[in-house]
């Protein structure tokens, strides 16, 4: 039965009839056409799918979108500032090259910026463990645990 | 995704009314075990309802003696609650080494010893320290709550609301992480209560485990070398592409120390 879901997307209110089995990560991508979101393994492990859920980050294809109602999510596409002004943190990576194919780079930004809003100064070896839920089969890791260390102190000047 | 129906719960009376009524429903509470089961078809409910917006199932609460979670409560509300680090801080770094930051981030503790898989963490520090399992009908002690593979004392349609931990003199958690899952291939809980010692393992067998024999040792000495030498026997321990049975047996031994050290911080 279609049930009706609400909820602020990127700080713009929406809403839709889906089916109660959809997830959330399915109605952010083919209700909502943002496509930023990706799906990668779809069980939980890769992390592509990552989103902010009332400010935490939540893995979407783990979810229904029922879940989400009422709720406030950010997805990679409200990141950056209106003006196309780029986050610290997509800043830093595209800096440290910290991206080879961009498949889990939505993911891996989305977590980043939770990563550091949790750990204001976080070490090397903490940025490494908590990245532990976003896999990235291209770049070996070390650019992205660079562009996280460099962008840290800049995404919490900005709170 | 197959379809079902979803209702989301007011409370714990209004959730236990839509489970009472249809026996195919399931609880939803952070949705990291069951979604993946739906997707699977491991499990296959009719009806899911979602405990998410029962704030009278979410938060915590300290009064020196007991620590008292509630079944919503998120693995990382947990790691982060500072009523968590004072009293039971073994608890707030078990919290921490479950999945990964998003899966912690929705993941809950009544979700997790409800649904008690084998190699699940809370389950060791609810047996580890006695805690008592609150359901919407009882009290239950943890000896008697987790009863085998994926089984549990909650009889259907029955919900957990909260964990009541009795606070410890100290208490430790080392976990041996299966590296692609995270799970625990063996975890073990040491803790010193006022009234023992236990130390539960989980991870090596079927389901959480006490050891007497590592308990009795601790108790006229705590510390790690009490249980070096105690070997438990890996006859009916979980044997895997991951680890056999035997490397499990050793790998209690190995943690059991390690918790006792960490326990003596
Ligand atoms: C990638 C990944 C890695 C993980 N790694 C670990 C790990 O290292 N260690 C670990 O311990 N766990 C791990 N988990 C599991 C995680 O801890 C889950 O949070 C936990 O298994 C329960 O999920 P949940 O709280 O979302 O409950 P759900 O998935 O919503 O529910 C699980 C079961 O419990 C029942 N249930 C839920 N709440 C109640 C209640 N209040 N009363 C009665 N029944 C209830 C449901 O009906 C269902 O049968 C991992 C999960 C994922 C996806
Ligand atoms: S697609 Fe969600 S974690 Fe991989
Ligand atoms: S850049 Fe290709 S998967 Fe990470």
């Amino acid at each position: 039965m279609p049930v009706k879901v609400s909820m602020t997307v990127n700080g713009k209110p929406v809403a839709a009839e889906v089916e109660e089995r959809t997830l959330l990560v399915t109605f952010i991508r083919e209700n909502l056409r943002l496509t930023g979101t990706h799906v990668g393994c779809d069980t939980a492990q890769c992390g592509a799918c990552t989103i902010h859920m009332n400010g935490n980050a939540v893995k979407a294809c783990n979810m229904l979108a029922m879940q989400a109602e009422g709720a406030d999510i950010l997805t990679i596409e409200g990141v950056a500032a209106a003006d196309g002004t780029l986050h610290p943190m997509q800043e830093a990576f595209r800096e440290h090259h910290a991206l080879q194919c961009g498949f889990c780079t939505p993911g891996m930004v989305m977590s980043a910026i939770d990563l550091v809003k949790r750990h204001p100064k976080p070490t090397e070896a903490v940025v490494r463990a908590e990245l532990d839920g976003n896999f990235c089969r291209c770049t070996g890791y070390h650019n992205i645990v660079k562009a996280i260390l460099d962008a840290a102190p800049k995404v919490a000047a900005m709170r | 995704m197959y379809a079902f129906n979803y209702q989301k719960a007011k409370s714990v009376a209004d959730a236990a009314a839509a489970l009472a009524k249809n026996p195919d429903a399931k609880a939803l509470a952070g949705g990291q075990s069951l979604i993946a089961a739906m997707k699977l078809r491991l499990a296959a409910p009719a009806a899911v309802v979602d405990l998410g917006g029962v704030a009278e199932l979410r938060g915590i609460k300290s009064d020196g003696k007991n620590l008292v979670v509630g079944a919503m409560t998120r693995h990382s509300e947990v790691v982060f609650s500072d009523d968590v680090r004072k009293a039971i801080p073994a608890l707030a770094h078990l919290a921490g080494e479950i999945g990964d930051r998003m899966v912690r981030n929705m993941g809950t503790l009544g979700g997790s010893i409800a649904h008690n898989d084998p190699a699940a963490d809370y389950p060791a520090a609810v047996l580890g320290l006695g805690a008592t399992v609150e359901t919407n009908k009882r009290k239950i002690a943890a000896d008697d709550f987790f009863k085998g593979l994926y089984e549990t004392a909650l009889e259907p349609g029955e919900l957990i609301t909260s964990v009541s931990f009795p606070v410890p003199k100290r208490a430790g958690y080392v976990k041996f992480k299966q590296p692609a899952s995270r799970f625990a291939l063996v975890g073990v809980f040491v803790a010193d209560t006022g009234s023992g010692v236990r130390v539960a393992v989980t991870g090596a067998g079927p389901c959480v485990f006490r050891v007497p024999e590592m308990e009795k040792a601790l108790a006229s000495k705590f510390a790690p070398e009490s249980v070096a030498n105690i070997r438990i026997p890996d006859k009916g321990l979980n044997s895997d592409i991951h680890a056999s049975a035997e490397y499990r047996a050793h790998l209690v031994t190995v943690m059991a120390k390690r918790a006792v050290q960490a326990a003596l911080g």
